[in-house]
């Protein structure tokens, strides 16, 4: 009992929270600065170059758009997923957090299809400065969905083992990953329209 | 328990909603993008429903409009510093801006 990590399920009386939490916010906070240096590059880029092109010019508007429905399909199932565990239904769990591997997965596809298209075309990072940014940002956010969808496919089968012996720990380990997992959504709500559609 | 499932399916249904919210916003904002609006308009519109859609993302699905307060503290201190690294370096351009 003593060696065991403590406020993982129970509240500290100091903050009111339990330290999962709190710890999975700091790492957002963190998050949010990564995201936003790369946000500002893209800003003071864009305004310092001469021309700028229209990214759906050069970027492929309905693909995005799919992925954009398909990224928050995967919250709300990922959000499902955890609903399912407070109501004690693990048969669900697994259908919603299935659900969200899934999506994350058919994102990455189409993620793949856009960069492979752009390569046909010789466009790579270093063509402008405009897909130098691009890969960037969602490279980086590529492999946030990627680091997302291994902490679920771990709750989906080998970590899900936890519901028999400690269910609310497991169920706060979800809503965890499910607040990483939203962050990577909010990303792309933001990414999609200043990459694609201005 | 069974107030914690009244809860819970109070929250479904919030969740189900946020959906529909963020499938239409998304489809306004494509279909905007299409109309040609000058560029500053284009902007703020396009954050503008981005800026409600990552609320809305946040709000719900993340919890944070029922959270406690150290959790807003944080997220105050960040985003006071998330501002300074996103307009900060714009100081150093204010004589070539144009959009």
């Amino acid at each position: 009992m003593s060696s065991a990590i403590p406020y993982t399920v129970e509240v500290r009386p100091d903050t009111g929270l339990n330290n999962v939490k709190v710890g999975i916010w700091l790492f957002l906070a963190s998050e949010v600065m990564l995201f936003g240096a790369l946000f500002a590059s893209y800003i003071l880029l864009r305004v310092g170059a001469p021309t700028w092109p229209e990214g759906s010019e050069i970027l492929n508007v309905p693909l995005a758009t799919v992925n954009t429905v398909v990224l928050i399909s995967s919250s709300v199932t990922m959000v499902m997923a955890w609903a399912s565990l407070m109501r004690k239904d693990f048969g669900k769990f697994r259908l919603y957090m299935g659900g969200t591997v899934a999506f994350g997965l058919v994102f990455l596809v189409i993620k793949y299809i856009e960069y492979t298209a752009k390569f046909e075309h010789h466009l790579y990072p270093s063509t402008s400065t405009f897909l130098a940014i691009y890969f960037t940002l969602t490279g980086l956010h590529g492999l946030h969905v990627l680091g997302g969808m291994a902490v679920n496919a771990y709750f989906l089968f080998p970590g899900a083992k936890m519901w028999k012996t400690a269910p609310q720990q497991f169920t706060n380990r979800v809503e965890t990953a499910g607040l990483f997992w939203h962050f990577v959504d909010l990303v792309w709500i933001f990414l999609f329209p200043v990459l694609y559609l201005l | 328990m069974d107030a914690e499932h009244v809860d819970i399916s109070k929250h479904v249904r919030a969740y189900i909603l946020v959906f529909v919210a963020l499938m239409a916003l998304t489809l306004v904002t494509v279909t905007v993008s299409y109309l040609d609006l000058p560029t500053p308009g284009a902007i703020a519109l396009a954050l503008a429903i981005a800026g409600i859609k990552g609320s809305l993302v946040a709000a719900y699905f993340m919890h944070l409009i029922s959270e406690r307060k150290l959790i807003y503290v944080v997220l105050a201190f960040t985003l006071i510093f998330f501002l300074a690294v996103l307009f900060g370096p714009l100081l150093t351009n204010l004589d070539e801006i144009s959009l």
